[in-house]
């Protein structure tokens, strides 16, 4: 029996100093990468396949499959990326992983690239976020000076750059074909697909782009072995995951446990709700995902139970709001935050989430008029599937989720302002002198 | 269609101020440009960290830093500045030495983000989007910066200021407004806005071994795991002794 929580990656945060290579290779670091060179790249590819290891970023596909998908006769050269651009709201987990152990990652870059032979390597990582940034540059810097990286790495003849590359605010850039764009110097917007960029990606070569958790989990994949991960996890989504419990409970944080822990134990570790309060909503896996109630708390947190509930398990990233918290106001500044972030090129998501963020305003005011909800969902449904990437639908699925759970909130927002239904200041948690507390 | 007004869907969005040319670019920071479009297999790819760069020289997207980067890439001005009026951390107006961002995404504007905003607001005289009058701080209402479990969450300089409430906002602006040294709750000693743009732009300021490696909710589960006894399975014994 696999215990409850199941550190990992996050087994050396609490390290002095966890972010030096000497530290890091202290406690084994850098032990995977020798076994792996000591592999051929086809081999890592198949322990990774066999550990089931699906994408941590949120969409949860198969990894070694991704990987499996570059095309060797292809005379291009090959990159990876990795995608750290941590944004979608609730996601918290990519950020604490490379601040306090960046060489997790640059351990995982380094097998990974050697299994798509790659020879140039880049982590995307957003830019709002100084002192992570410091941290990466330093742990590639160190593990250049170590010969992990750079011509004949260890002996072996294996070559690999890495290029620490800072974005500059764009929440869209954590759509993969974005980030290429964005990586190349350009804007960030999405490319139409295919080609996939396994095929035609970075410079129009093939490139593999995984999340920052992904690659982390790659050096115990091949130092522990492919049986070792997969005894952790259901029988469909394998292994361990960090999950991030945010919002109306006593102790937020980060809890690394297998897959499929549920809501009810990991807000039991988290102290419960907030002291006197309860449950009323919650997102599996940030803000793009369905939200969920009460109902679900002992689902499975595993991406086919969270699917079949209607919902999907993005980042793990659970953002708990307690009955203080009024459903059309969160669902407002949600859409705000899509309407802000939509990189523009597609109409439907530029101009309706414009239109949504109005609409949800009047609703929030109490001034929407009979026949507004089902507006709502038809502006919507013009969005979701009509664009080039997910932004779009994230967005959407936002709404149809809230008006499905909460329909009666928003019928009273065709007469009361949701600040009278829930005074604003009551879901803060600090005093709030300004009466009515809102913005 | 008459009856019908075009509004800009994206009001916050906007071109560069090429009526101020002052700059401070020299010989020095195109060599430095020249370095970062090394780093890459295709030179382009260095125009984001160029751009953090002439923000770190001129404390905003000068026109002379956009000819300057279209200098050195071979390509136009107009390619640059689309690229620099896409990004948000890209300032078309000079900004203040430390930028203040407080976090309004749903979560954090519920858990008192929106009720701090205000008061951040009202402590500098300045709406969000404005910089002080004698240039110290600069206000900006910011997305999501994954640090959720730190919520209501404030940036500075864009390091992290977790669990902020008015009171401690207020410390805090009073300490950077007096010059007294001010450290990120998980972060380093905090610097200038333009200090952290070149490191963004990738030029390192020797502070990277500042700070913890984790604290607070970072660490909760992890606590927790040592106080049982929980942990991961053990690797194989087959595999142990392969190695």
């Amino acid at each position: 029996m696999t215990d409850t929580l199941t550190p990992v990656l996050s087994a050396n945060w609490a390290d002095e100093r966890a972010w030096k290579i000497a530290n890091y290779e202290h406690r084994g670091g850098y032990t995977a990468l020798r076994t792996a060179l000591a592999m051929t790249p086809d081999q890592i590819i198949g322990e990774v396949k066999d550990a089931g290891l699906r994408g941590r970023g949120g969409a949860g596909f198969p990894t070694g499959m991704k990987w499996s998908f570059v095309p060797q006769d292809n005379p291009n050269p090959k990159y990876l990326v990795v995608n750290a651009d941590e944004s979608e709201p609730g996601t918290c987990k990519d950020i604490p992983l490379m601040m306090a152990s960046p060489h997790t990652l640059v351990e995982g870059v380094i097998i990974s690239s050697y299994a798509i032979r790659a020879h140039h390597a880049f982590i995307y990582v957003r830019g709002e976020v100084l002192h992570v940034i410091r941290r990466l540059q330093q742990a590639v810097r160190e593990a250049y000076s170590a010969g992990y990286l750079g011509k004949n790495i260890l002996g072996t003849g294996y070559d690999l750059e890495i290029v620490v590359h800072a974005g500059a605010g764009a929440y869209i850039c954590g759509e993969e074909t974005a980030l290429l764009d964005s990586l190349e110097g350009r804007r960030g917007q999405p490319r139409l697909r295919p080609p996939f960029p396994a095929v035609a990606g970075l410079y129009a070569c093939p490139t593999v782009i995984n999340n920052v958790e992904s690659i982390a989990s790659v050096p115990g994949i091949v130092g522990k072995g492919a049986g070792w991960f997969a005894s952790m996890g259901t029988e469909k989504s394998k292994g361990h995951g960090i999950f991030s419990l945010s919002g109306h409970v006593a102790r937020p944080g980060q809890y690394e446990a297998p897959m499929g822990i549920t809501l009810r134990e990991l807000i039991d570790l988290g102290g419960g709700m907030r002291n006197g309060h309860a449950l009323k909503f919650f997102t599996p896996g940030g803000s793009s995902t369905q939200i969920l109630t009460g109902d679900h708390l002992d689902m499975p947190l595993d991406f086919d139970s969270v699917m079949a509930a209607g919902s999907l398990l993005g980042t793990r990233a659970l953002q708990i709001f307690d009955e203080t918290t009024s459903v059309v106001r969160t669902t407002l500044r949600w859409i705000e935050f899509y309407k802000h972030e939509s990189c523009g090129k597609c109409t439907p998501c530029r101009e309706g989430n414009w239109w949504l963020v109005q609409m949800l305003k009047k609703f929030e005011a109490g001034q929407a008029e009979d026949g507004d909800i089902e507006k709502m969902l038809d502006v919507a449904d013009n969005i979701g599937g009509k664009s080039f990437c997910a932004l779009a639908d994230g967005a959407v699925a936002c709404v149809t989720s809230a008006v499905h759970q909460f329909r009666s909130e928003f019928e009273a927002g065709y007469r009361t302002p949701a600040w009278e239904l829930f005074p604003y200041e009551r879901s803060a948690l600090f005093p709030v002198k300004t009466a009515g507390g809102h913005a | 269609m008459s009856g019908h007004e075009f509004q800009s869907f994206f009001p916050e969005s906007g071109t560069v101020d090429m009526a101020d040319t002052s700059t401070h670019i020299t010989e020095a920071t195109l060599v430095e440009m020249r370095v970062l479009a090394d780093r890459y297999p295709q030179a382009r790819s260095a125009l984001l960290p160029m751009l953090h760069l002439v923000q770190s020289v001129d404390g905003r997207v000068s026109p002379r830093g956009i000819e300057a980067c279209a200098e050195v890439l071979g390509i136009t001005a107009a390619q640059v500045s689309g690229v620099a009026t896409f990004y948000t951390m890209y300032k078309r107006r000079p900004a203040g030495e430390h930028h203040i961002g407080v976090c309004t995404t749903a979560l954090c504007a519920v858990m008192g983000g929106d009720a701090l905003l205000e008061h951040v607001s009202d402590s500098l005289g300045v709406h969000p989007g404005e910089t002080t009058a004698d240039g110290k701080f600069s206000l900006e209402a910011v997305e999501c910066n994954a640090a959720c479990d730190f919520a209501p969450v404030m940036m500075v300089n864009w390091e992290f200021m977790d669990n902020m409430d008015p009171d401690k906002a207020d410390l805090l602006l009073d300490d950077l407004a007096h010059d007294r040294e001010v450290h990120s709750t998980r972060g380093a000693t905090i610097t200038s806005w333009k200090e952290a743009e070149r490191v963004l732009a990738g030029f390192p300021d020797g502070r990277a071994d500042e700070g913890p490696a984790a604290a607070g909710a970072s660490l909760a589960g992890l606590a927790i795991a040592r106080e049982r006894g929980w942990r991961a399975p053990e690797a194989p014994v087959r595999l142990k002794e392969e190695q």
